[in-house]
């Protein structure tokens, strides 16, 4: 018995010793070797589908995407009229309803118009939460116009979170002048 | 006497096993009391010293080596010893100078210095840690110009052989991999609205997954790639919708007149996790992905949450959380406090789910960053325009 314990001993030390004069040796035990390059090259993107019809074909109180392909876009004719918003808000203030309501003038005055809202906001918040706050900020607007009896489908809403500042500056007034509804005035472009 | 001998051996077998099973289970313990001791933050590094390699090669093992949560001491005083050489090729070992034994002994061949350098990086933290390395990982970001358009970029995850895959020049946003393929969703005005575009990076075929009225943004792809949740606001408010792979299916899983951005997976494909607002603040829920009722995610001590991500581990959601500043924090999935560890917003896990990438602003641009969770080590990766952001970790 005495002579297993030490046998077992033995072996273990063997194990350990053997361990122990395989980390002496330098030469490394495996090799791996990897593909050719830097890895795998991203080809060309391709062009992407021309303007498909409207997925959205249930129809509804909103605009179809694809309408505002027929439409020219007039940046000045409501330029004057930008809504402004407090920060992290989406509430249009009193102080903005004439704004709303020149935008809702010059639909009424020709029918043939539509309106695209922009929604923006200031730098401070992250990214894709600044998308989603420039959306409701321009639904907000467009809740807006249609209380006012516009018809829904004629008002586009589109966010560009903080991706199209127009002060570039990092202060509150910069800040304030971000965040806002862009009104452009979409006419009918000749022919269509 | 020779069969008593051999006879020693068959009962000494057993025991020599035995004793094999009680280093192994020594090693286990050993790992289990580092998980005990993984506090977010509060981890100790691994003394290491790297000896013998120079240029590229000991650049990248030390980038890698740090943000796993790494440091680099006197031989004297480390734990682990890395030695090797680049003579043409990487060698390279790894000495545990504890137990006095070899861990690792290899050679690399094939690719580039730098890619046998992140493997062997790998191999380290294998041998190390026992968990998988980020070495050969990759990451795809947002590169944005002045103007505010820009493009889709694929890179290694500390930046470099950075590919553009988009060539639009227009505004995108939010590259999310499909997991185990090399395709992406991701966000472009490219046809003058914010749409949702599938683009398989093999073939370079893209499609569009959703564009309908308003905003489709933030798409995520479900663990098997089945699915994807994203925000449309085609019913009038932006909300978290799912639907299969190529857009079709789509069903309303939110339907707040809040604005729900980021939605992540659970790493079990049960769970939605978003940012929304509840009483006028801001929150983290989450949401069956079949659809019901919305639940809170508590954040306390870590105000105005946003952009999650699940850890594929399931342990952990890290988020952005923002008051003067943004700051990366973490809380775990199941419920409890969250530990906020360094600035920096819209954080992404490593496949591990042990590291973050992350943005952080500076001077009004934004730069990436990959931290080690535990260690708070930190660092900025290569930069590829002056404003990288939006990074996600293919898993």
């Amino acid at each position: 018995m005495k002579m297993m314990k030490l046998t077992c001993l033995l072996a273990f030390t063997l194990a350990v010793v053997l361990a122990a004069t395989g980390c002496r040796n330098h030469r490394p035990v495996g090799v791996t070797p990897l593909p050719r390059g830097a890895g795998s090259t991203i080809p060309e993107a391709s062009p992407g589908p021309t303007l498909a019809g409207d997925q959205n074909a249930g129809g509804g109180p909103l605009a179809n995407i694809e309408d505002i392909n027929g439409m020219a876009a007039d940046r000045t004719a409501l330029a004057g009229y930008t809504v402004h918003f407090a920060y992290d808000s989406a509430a249009v203030r009193k102080s903005e309803k004439a704004n709303v309501q020149a935008a809702a003038d010059a639909l009424s005055r020709d029918s043939s118009t539509k309106l695209l809202i922009e929604g923006n906001c200031d730098e401070r918040g992250t990214e894709e939460y600044n998308r989603s706050l420039g959306e409701r900020r321009a639904l907000a607007v467009r809740k807006e116009l249609v209380k006012r009896g516009l018809d829904p489908t004629r008002v586009f809403t589109k966010s560009y979170g903080k991706d199209r500042p127009v002060d570039s500056g990092h202060d509150e007034s910069a800040w304030a002048k971000n965040r806002r509804d862009d009104f452009v005035l979409l006419h009918p472009k000749s022919g269509s | 006497m020779k069969k008593r001998f051999l006879n020693s051996i068959k009962i000494c077998l057993p025991v020599f096993f035995a004793t094999a099973a009680i280093h192994f289970s020594r090693g286990q313990e050993e790992i289990q009391i580092q998980k005990q001791i993984n506090v977010p933050g509060q981890t100790k590094p691994i003394p290491v010293a790297l000896e013998g390699f120079s240029g590229e090669v000991a650049d990248v093992l030390k980038f890698d080596l740090y943000v796993q949560g790494f440091s680099f001491v006197a031989p004297d005083a480390a734990q682990y010893q890395i030695s090797g050489t680049v003579a043409g090729s990487v060698q390279g070992r790894v000495v545990d100078r504890v137990a006095k034994s070899t861990m690792l002994s290899r050679s690399y061949t094939g690719a580039s210095l730098r890619r046998q350098a992140h493997a062997f990086s790998d191999d380290i933290v294998q041998a190390i840690t026992g968990k998988k390395g980020i070495g050969q990982t990759k990451i795809a970001f947002k590169a944005q110009a002045a103007n505010g358009n820009g493009e889709i970029y694929v890179a290694d995850f500390d930046g470099h052989n950075a590919q553009s895959v988009t060539h639009d020049n227009t505004i995108v946003a939010a590259p999310a991999w499909v997991p185990g393929r090399l395709a992406l969703y991701y966000d472009s005005y490219k046809l003058d609205n914010p749409d949702v575009w599938y683009h398989n990076l093999t073939t370079g075929q893209r499609h569009i997954v959703a564009r309908y009225s308003g905003s489709n943004i933030s798409p995520a792809v479900s663990p098997d790639g089945s699915k994807v949740a994203m925000i449309l606001s085609k019913n009038g408010s932006p909300d978290v919708w799912v639907g299969d792979a190529d857009g079709s299916n789509l069903k309303q899983l939110t339907a707040t007149p809040e604005d729900e951005s980021s939605p992540c997976w659970s790493p079990d494909g049960q769970w939605i996790c978003f940012a929304t607002r509840v009483s006028e603040r801001r929150v983290l829920a989450k949401v069956p992905a079949g659809g019901g009722a919305i639940q809170r995610i508590p954040t306390a001590g870590a105000p105005n949450p946003t952009e999650p991500d699940w850890s594929p581990d399931g342990k952990w959601i890290a988020f952005t959380s923002q008051t003067a500043g943004f700051d990366i924090c973490v809380v775990p999935a199941d419920g409890g406090a969250p530990t906020v560890l360094v600035q920096g917003e819209d954080p992404s896990w490593s496949p591990n789910s042990r590291t973050l990438i992350f943005a952080r602003r500076t001077g009004g641009h934004y730069v990436l960053s990959v931290l080690d969770v535990f260690t708070k080590q930190v660092k900025d990766i290569a930069r590829i325009s002056g404003n990288d952001s939006q990074p996600g970790w293919a898993r």
